[in-house]
């Protein structure tokens, strides 16, 4: 447990450009986009002012910034950078590389809806269209969690089993810059934590030369596929671990989801990061009037914890799983689709239905979700789901 | 060859080795092989210089052979041997 408890008031960049100062990275490469930019404009002011050993690159795009992170890391050393929407779909075909190359980079995604029509606020559209580049993907509520999973990314990013670049996510103005209080660990207690990285192979390491990138044909393009797949079932595991040893630290407990008042939960809603904060504040409100409601909040989506899932909702009578990103399958969203086909094999399935909401920074508020919950008691007292996929806060 | 199974090979795709393209046989889908007939040889390395694979091996400045590993059959070694009787000469595999 940590010893000193101290809260700070922070916003949720603020927070994240933190625990990447404790982290100190050897390379960190710049490009602004909003929401993320303030996070390695609050970087620069910390290696300005000697307090990190990292060195800047400024480039001139995110494909720049996705390919200086990748080179410095091929070379051996701690690489980061740090983006959100366009600049994450202008990354994608390094982000495929990185992964490919079992580069270890933790790297803050700040989520914000994909252009057009242009907008800048919230919603998943980002980092869902990157949920198959290879990556392991944590969403987190608040700036404590933002925080808290940007260390842990580190460690999990770089351990031998895994060696998988990690995006951390969380919900752009909403978290990146409200100020939340929250609890920092201690500058030492996390430089222990994450510890020396050692790469297994570095570009400048000329004692053991080797090629990164040769051209794989059909004779084992497979195989190395196959590899990154098994690094991420190893994930699940490490996960956890790394999850236990950094409550040690912190004092906080993480898993790959939390389940919020589910144990007798009858009616239950699935979502990511801000909004599950709102549902809380929902759910308090209805069990305190005899209501058997309760909340699931994914933490971890890549790998998706598919059993734990299916194992956690299996108590429920109806589930609402809401998807902040469109998939344009007509089928609902991606979080739903992946929930629902994980239920397939099971003896015991609640009704399920989606929710289509928040796009483009729409708020939403506990209305919003008290008017979910009062359609999942109605779902239950009818024995099936009024409508499949729902967009939650269209005007009609 | 045997080749090795994916838990046996290096992550990423990485060549942890220097200097190993020559183990890789690029010959393998050759349709025509030059056949040398080392009696009308004059040892010019005409071939040698024409091969674009560094296929034609020499020994102490004579030709002594062709490595059929990586030569692709392209016939350019044939084609530029100046003997009236081709020293080298293609046919099909």
């Amino acid at each position: 447990m940590a010893s000193e408890k101290k809260q700070v008031a922070m916003t949720g960049n603020e927070a994240v450009a933190n625990a990447i100062r404790q982290i100190n990275p050897d390379v960190m490469a710049a490009y602004p986009i909003t929401p993320q930019t303030d996070i390695v404009q609050f970087y620069s002011t910390f290696a300005a002012n000697g307090l990190v050993d990292t060195q800047m690159v400024t480039v001139e795009s995110e494909h720049s910034a996705m390919s200086a992170t990748v080179g410095a890391s091929a070379a051996g050393s701690r690489a980061m950078t740090a983006t959100s929407s366009q600049g994450l779909a202008l990354m994608h075909e390094i982000l495929h590389i990185a992964s490919g190359f079992r580069l270890p980079i933790a790297m803050p995604v700040v989520n914000r809806a994909v252009s057009a029509p242009i907008n800048i606020h919230c919603d998943h559209s980002d980092t869902m269209a990157a949920l198959t580049t290879g990556w392991i993907q944590l969403y987190g509520e608040s700036a404590q969690e933002a925080y808290d999973n940007m260390i842990q990314a580190v460690k999990i990013a770089e351990d031998p089993r895994v060696r998988l670049p990690v995006m951390v996510c969380y919900d752009g103005f909403i978290t990146s810059h409200a100020v939340e209080n929250l609890v920092l660990v201690p500058d030492d207690a996390v430089k222990a934590f994450v510890g020396e990285y050692k790469s297994e192979y570095g570009l400048f390491d000329f004692e053991k030369p080797i090629t990164f990138g040769p051209l794989v044909l059909p004779d084992y393009f497979s195989e190395l596929k196959a590899q990154q797949s098994d690094a991420m079932l190893a994930a699940k595991e490490v996960i956890l671990e790394v999850a236990e040893e950094y409550e040690k630290i912190s004092g906080r407990k993480y898993g790959y989801f939390e389940a919020y008042k589910l144990d007798d939960a009858e009616r239950v809603i699935v979502v990511l990061s801000s909004a599950a904060g709102t549902t809380k504040a929902v759910v308090d409100e209805l069990r305190a009037a005899g209501e058997k409601v309760g909340l699931l909040k994914p933490r971890v989506l890549r790998p998706f914890p598919a059993e734990e899932l299916v194992k956690a909702l299996s108590g429920a009578k109806v589930v609402a799983v809401m998807d902040r990103a469109e998939t344009f399958s007509t089928q609902g969203g991606q979080l739903f689709a992946e929930i629902r086909s994980a239920f397939y094999e099971a003896s015991k399935k609640p009704l399920i239905k989606n929710y289509i909401f928040g796009l483009g920074g729409r708020d939403t508020t506990t209305s919003d979700i008290r008017k979910v919950y009062e359609e999942l008691k109605k779902d239950q007292e009818r024995g099936s789901v009024d409508r499949k996929v729902t967009h939650l806060d269209v005007r009609v | 060859m045997t080749m090795k199974g994916y838990k046996d090979l290096p992550e990423g795709g990485v060549i942890p080795e220097k200097g190993n393209s020559v183990l890789y046989k690029t010959g393998e889908w050759r349709s025509m092989r030059p056949v040398w007939h080392s009696e009308g040889c004059v040892h010019c390395l005409m071939c040698w210089v024409f091969c674009p694979d560094s296929s034609i091996k020499v020994e102490d400045g004579k030709m002594v052979g062709i490595d059929y590993d990586h030569c692709k059959g392209c016939g350019i070694c044939a084609r530029e041997c100046p003997r009236k009787e081709k020293a080298l000469q293609m046919v099909k595999e």
